[in-house]
């Protein structure tokens, strides 16, 4: 298995891509806050290292399902900052031409079958994604991302159970952040850890600090090969903590400043770096400029984004749009 | 990687010409034989359509023939075989997944209105779904009101999802074909007491979604139909053509295909 922050190549590209989760995040938190962004949106601040290690796990040609909290998701199976931003911007120029915004974003280029909307609605997909990939014999694994209140959702307990009586090549994901907007986990489940359930599926489960990078790209690995050879799915909890609210309205009178600042305290971001500089794989000097060089990507980005053409508001193109042309 | 290609299913065997004699669910199953046969990316996913041949036995002997990787039969989870099939085809396969019973689809609806039919719109095209949902519907068989409805108004209300109700077996066997083609997801109702209909079924035949078929050209009354009622309404254009033969009352238009008009 290899030690992350060890290895000075994939240390870098791993803080880089975390950086570029929080900073475009930030930048999103601020353009609504002024205004300038319209719709609605779910930051993921606080849990990149889930989205940055389950992603350093798979081969490019993998894929994945996102959630409604999925820019991070995007980020780390390498989407384009630029057409991103664009999306959210509802930019002509966006992964999705301004149709999906935030919680639509696709690239089938790099594998992320897409954000979406509904809770649990992308773990079906995921296991049909697999299922095309065993059917075709591609060699290739999917990821379904999904929160911890997807896992109350029966979406969630067919599709996990299609997978594994077909022992297809998936990996599920459960991003447990603690509240499924305002309902705790702790409430919501009657079982500590929500891993518990893959034992009833017949394939196993386990509970990872989410915000331990190298942790998460350990288990997930194990998980991916495990997929890839033919024997099934897993289930990975990665517990974790969003920093901000469920989306732009949220008051959080469900929790307290502190116990938001404790989670603070444990930061992702910050542990890998640490893990980094005391594993000697960057400079202190290499991890601010991988912070930086991020920065600036989220920076550029917002800047051509800002530059591109509106999406067109064309009765005519929007009515066309909603069917595929028969060929 | 995942992007769906455009590239029809080739033509399966025989010719246009050859018309049998055979029932609307023969014809569905000669169907999805052919389509098994001819295009790698077809498979069929549904519950006990396997060695059952399904509750009305149109699948019967495509288990025997192309096994259980491509006739899969599955669990009884109507949101993971609607999801799946969504799954599948954005990775560039064409399933057809069949709903045992067309009110099933009220599990499912989900996978249905949410995914499958909104997906190539939200994503800004960069996404088709070639979905085609099978499923038996209508009244008749005194199965009580959880196994009887017509649903195809609630489908037909959702852009992006197209409806086909066939009328007759060669209608669903040429329907069948354009829908598993089609890039779009494709909601086919076959209607209960057809399928032991018999008629004319060509080995070769393909129809075109959203257009209608004038079963009947008249003066004086137009009858737009779809599925069952098709056969219904020719029926009763005979009876009052008998009746009122003096007033030229033969007028009749009835449609049978898709309920999704094409610009």
């Amino acid at each position: 298995m290899r030690h992350l922050a060890k290895e000075p190549e994939i240390a870098r590209q791993a803080l880089e891509t975390m950086w570029k989760c929080r900073r475009l995040e930030e930048a999103v938190d601020q353009l609504f806050a002024r205004g300038l962004m319209h719709g609605t949106m779910h930051l993921s601040i606080g849990q990149e290292a889930s989205a940055t290690g389950t992603c350093l796990a798979l081969r490019p040609d993998d894929m994945i399902t996102s959630t409604h909290r999925g820019h991070s998701h995007c980020v780390a199976k390498g989407a384009d900052l630029e057409r991103m931003m664009a999306e959210l911007l509802a930019r002509d120029t966006g992964y999705c031409r301004g149709r999906g915004g935030s919680m639509h974003i696709a690239d089938v280029a790099t594998g992320n079958l897409g954000a979406n909307g509904i809770v649990a609605g992308g773990i079906p997909i995921a296991v049909g994604a697999a299922l095309a990939q065993r059917l075709t014999n591609s060699g290739r694994v999917v990821v379904s991302f999904f929160g911890d209140g997807a896992a109350n959702e029966g979406a969630f307990h067919e599709a996990a159970n299609m997978a594994a009586v077909w022992q297809l090549p998936v990996v599920f994901v459960c991003e447990n952040n603690h509240y499924g907007m305002s309902m705790a986990a702790d409430e919501a489940f009657a079982i500590e850890n929500i891993s518990a359930r893959a034992a009833a599926y017949g394939f196993p489960g386990v509970t990872v600090d989410g915000n331990d990078l190298q942790e998460v790209y350990e288990m997930v690995t194990v998980a991916v090969d495990r997929a890839r050879s033919g024997r099934g799915p897993t289930l990975v909890e990665n517990v974790t903590y969003r920093w901000k609210g469920h989306s732009k309205s949220d008051k959080n009178l469900y929790r307290t400043r502190e116990e938001i600042a404790a989670w603070q305290e444990r930061d992702p971001i910050a542990r890998f770096e640490e893990a980094v500089e005391q594993a000697g794989g960057l400079t202190r000097a290499e991890i601010d400029n991988a912070r930086r060089v991020a920065t600036e990507a989220v920076r550029n980005a917002i800047r051509a984004a800002n530059a591109a053409p509106p999406a067109p508001v064309d009765r005519e193109l929007l009515l066309n749009a909603v069917y595929a042309e028969v060929s | 990687m995942a992007e769906t290609t455009t590239a029809p299913t080739p033509a399966p065997a025989g010719s246009a010409d050859e018309i049998r004699d055979m029932t609307y669910a023969e014809s569905v199953r000669e169907t999805l034989g052919d389509l098994l046969q001819a295009d790698p990316r077809v498979f069929l996913m549904g519950e006990d359509i396997g060695v059952y041949g399904g509750a009305f036995g149109v699948t019967t002997g495509l288990f025997e023939r192309f096994g259980k990787e491509r006739v899969r039969d599955t669990p009884i989870s109507e949101i993971a075989i609607v999801g799946a099939g969504v799954g599948a085809a954005l990775c560039d396969l064409r399933p057809i997944v069949e709903l045992q019973f067309s009110d099933f689809a009220a599990c499912a609806m989900d996978q249905i209105v949410n995914q499958a039919a909104k997906i190539h719109f939200m994503l800004g095209g960069a996404a088709r779904v070639p979905l085609v949902i099978r499923a038996p519907a209508g009244s008749g068989t005194g199965a009580a009101a959880q196994h009887s409805q017509s649903l195809e108004a609630w489908f037909a209300h959702i852009p992006g999802l197209k409806v086909v109700m066939p009328a007759t077996g060669a209608d669903a066997k040429g329907l069948l074909h354009t829908a598993v083609d089609d890039p779009n997801p494709v909601v086919f109702l076959e209607h209960k007491l057809l399928y032991r209909e018999r008629g004319p079924v060509p080995r070769r035949h393909y129809v075109p979604l959203g257009q209608a078929a004038v079963r009947r050209r008249g003066e004086h009354l137009t009858i737009v139909a779809t599925s069952i009622m098709v056969g219904k309404s020719l029926a009763a254009a005979d009876e009052l053509a008998k009746r009122a033969s003096r007033s030229r009352w033969s007028t009749l238009a009835p449609s049978g295909r898709s309920t999704r008009p094409r610009s």
